[in-house]
């Protein structure tokens, strides 16, 4: 049965359980929006676990979760509902004589023909679902607009049918990673979240939950040293994400220590841009150089 | 005064802080505070922020307005029951009267200590330790922010010019010179302990200043209001964004595409149950922009900087380059950085604009835009140049021009000069005018006349 729940504290405590270490802020929002029934707009670089928030969001609130990966010409047959014509020509051709129009018309347009696209499954399952629209910044300006019905009262108007209300309410979450400016009317109807690069001492949290393998002081390094990068002028700075795909490459390797060797062999699993390995095994790999040989 | 209403009062607050905040907004913010309590520093603020600040930059004039708001409102609070920090433990104030026990050598090293170790509460402390030192307590100049400066300089806290990266683990600390984040920091607290100190002296609490001046730290236009430009330019992207879109959706199913038809019918015994339809093409425009960043111009080009801005958020396919004496591509600073700051400030640092004499050379910039687009430019691209058209004596080389104009669909032409200057000197815009659309542009207003040109539709 689906959790409800009681404080921010038991949010924070179940996120845990899920796999995921919330800020101080997303174990929050996180509550009141399954309080207030609003969305929540994740925004953010890449990497730094939007999408991951709403399946541990999924998993600890024991939730089905409903996903809708955006992109750019996404319309309202892919994401919300569609006609099922097929079943419909089959239909009026199956019963071609004998029957008046008026009957046939209001048959073909009831539920049995439509087909639930993710928006309209996710408000009209028997049990509340976590529904991610994942990456809505890589839509047009007018899929935006077709959201705020849904968004604001959980219905879906559909032209033939009428108002479809939600049966049950669903916890949306929204990502975007910045690339555009969502329009005042979304970002109005939705709770704000913003994550961030995490501090270290959380990020060496999280790389050891998702490495159990690796030894503290390799993750201690691995947490420096990422930082370190994050700090020179890249093209696609390195995510959490990276910093543990490297925490599990390094583990594999059996490495006991990042000398500049093991790190010019693996930084290609941080960094990945052409120009922006060159800047990288130039500044990171002479200070690495430098910190290890007194050591 | 009740809770609620002062909460109002903090939402009206942040809208005169030019943030867009609605009543619905506000009503989500209570909402949320009765799910939470408001007993609670932290989740109080973050219930808030969360309901109200909804971006990057909203979050920041959030953060500071809520310091300034709750911070003045304990402030008020304290007045009106008649509390005196300085009755209460007269330590600091009593060292500064007595004169010279202080160490100040001793102190400023206190000081760089805790500025260096990020220690909120130690700072705080030292904060009201060299106010009282140094600060010349009951008569400062009166304007705090020449106080906090001349305090800052007394304690000797100097950052590095251009550096804003953390310092490295490497280095011994005593070496590495403070972040200008860092001073930052302290030069608030010493602002809060300043302003609590003027309180007490005056009984009554200092007008509240506008943060857009101080705090927001954008580059400030000369021109006019820089938010006003944003404002319009927000509205030229609304324009553009839903520009033509309207015929591409009635269009969408126009097209039976009849060979894809056929082929699936198949399925179903010939009958074609199934439609295919031709894929709609959207036509996306594509904008090439070149922005003159000369000396000449300066004054417009914070205008212009925020144009091309926005212009980006809308189109995927723009590239854009800036240019003084020659010119180089700056599409990828665009890409990469979201904000507007950050755009101008790694324009004007590392953007490479190839300057030797600083003055405007159109000819040549003309010469190398063809060379690195020339296989790109197509009758469906338009071409918008930002400049002034101030040659410097050099040969404007028209026929360059015509050249771009005539590959490219549309040109257009924005002049930050009055119409009355054009061709006076060494203005050369009428040798260009012949081949695109000139408009003086140098106020927003102008700015959407031109908006209605560009969006109007190609034949």
């Amino acid at each position: 049965m689906a959790v409800e729940p009681a404080s921010v504290e038991a949010v924070t405590a179940g996120l845990r359980e899920a796999g995921y270490l919330p800020g101080a802020s997303t174990a929050l929002v996180a509550f009141l929006a399954v309080k207030l029934d609003k969305p929540i707009l994740v925004e953010g670089p890449a990497g730094v676990g939007k999408t991951e928030l709403a399946k541990a969001l999924a998993r600890y609130l024991d939730r089905e979760l409903i996903r809708l990966q955006c992109y750019e010409g996404l319309d309202e047959a892919k994401a919300m509902y569609e006609w099922n014509y097929r079943k419909q020509l089959l239909r009026i051709q199956a019963e071609r004589e004998g029957e008046a129009w008026d009957q046939v018309h209001g048959d073909i347009f009831g539920e049995e023909f439509l087909l639930a696209r993710p928006l309209l499954s996710a408000i009209s399952t028997a049990e509340p679902v976590v529904l991610l629209i994942d990456e809505i910044d890589k839509t047009d300006q007018e899929f935006e607009a077709m959201l705020l019905e849904l968004l604001s009262d959980f219905q879906i108007t559909i032209p033939e049918l009428g108002r479809i209300e939600a049966r049950t309410q669903p916890v949306v979450l929204l990502t975007s990673n910045n690339s555009r400016e969502l329009t005042e009317a979304l970002k109005r109807r939705c709770l704000y979240l913003w994550l961030d690069y995490p501090t270290p001492e959380h990020e060496l949290e999280i790389v050891r939950l998702h490495a159990p393998e690796i030894r503290a002081d390799i993750a201690a390094r691995i947490v420096e040293v990422i930082a370190m990068v994050r700090e020179l002028d890249l093209k696609k700075p390195p995510s959490i994400a990276e910093s543990i795909d490297w925490a599990r490459a390094l583990v594999l390797l059996g490495a006991d220590d990042i000398t500049p060797d093991v790190f010019r062999e693996t930084m290609s699993i941080i960094v990945k841009h052409r120009t922006d390995l060159d800047i990288v095994s130039e500044r990171v790999g002479l200070k690495l150089g430098l910190a290890s040989s007194p050591a | 005064m009740s809770f609620d209403a002062r909460l109002l009062e903090f939402g009206d607050d942040l809208r005169r802080e030019g943030m867009a905040l609605g009543t619905s907004e506000l009503l989500d913010g209570f909402a949320a505070l009765r799910e939470v309590g408001w007993t609670e520093p932290v989740l109080f603020k973050e219930a808030l922020a969360a309901t109200i600040a909804k971006s990057p930059e909203d979050r920041r004039i959030f953060d500071l307005v809520f310091e300034r708001f709750f911070f003045r409102a304990a402030e008020a609070q304290a007045l009106e029951r008649g509390v005196r920090e300085g009755e209460g433990d007269g330590a600091a104030g009593g060292d500064a009267d007595e004169g010279g026990e202080l160490d100040f050598d001793a102190l400023r090293a206190a000081v760089e200590a805790a500025v260096r170790a990020g220690d909120e509460s130690a700072m705080r402390d030292l904060a009201r330790l060299a106010i009282a030192a140094f600060g010349r307590r009951g008569e400062g100049s009166g304007v705090l922010g020449v106080d906090v400066q001349r305090i800052r300089r007394a304690l000797g806290l100097k950052s590095e010019p251009g550096s804003v990266r953390a310092p490295d683990p490497g280095d011994p600390p005593a070496h590495v010179p403070l972040t200008r984040e860092q001073i930052r920091r302290f030069e608030r607290l010493l602002r809060r302990e300043l302003e609590r100190s003027q309180i007490e002296r005056t009984l009554e609490l200092p007008t509240s200043r506008p943060l857009n001046a101080l705090d927001r730290a954008l580059p400030s236009g000369p021109l006019q209001d820089l938010a006003a430009v944003h404002r319009v330019v927000a509205q030229l992207k609304r324009r553009l964004a839903t520009q033509g879109h309207e015929a591409r959706g009635h269009r969408k199913h126009a097209h039976v595409d009849v060979r894809r038809t056929m082929r699936a019918s198949l399925q179903t015994g010939g009958v074609p149950v199934e439609l295919k339809f031709r894929a709609r093409r959207p036509r996306r425009p594509e904008l090439y922009v070149l922005c003159d960043v000369s000396t000449s111009v300066t004054s417009a080009s914070v205008f212009f900087l925020s144009v091309m801005h926005a212009l980006h958020d809308t189109f995927r396919k723009m590239r854009s380059f800036v240019f003084v004496e020659r010119i180089s591509e700056v599409t990828d600073v665009f890409e990469r950085e979201r904000s507007f700051k950050a755009v101008s400030d790694a324009i004007s640092k590392d953007a490479g604009v190839a300057d030797v004499s600083g003055y405007t050379d159109y000819g040549r910039v003309w010469r190398e835009f063809i060379a690195s687009v020339e296989d790109d430019l197509h009758p469906r691209a338009t071409v918008i140049v930002l400049g002034d058209a101030r040659t410097n004596g050099r040969d404007p080389r028209a026929d360059l021009f015509a050249g771009v104009a005539a590959r490219a669909g549309r040109t257009f032409w924005l002049n930050p000069e009055p119409r009355l200057y054009w061709n006076y000197g060494d203005s050369v815009i009428s040798a260009y005018e012949p081949h695109c659309e000139a408009y003086e542009c140098w106020t927003t207003k102008q700015l959407e006349e031109f908006v209605k040109a560009l969006t109007r539709p190609v034949r």
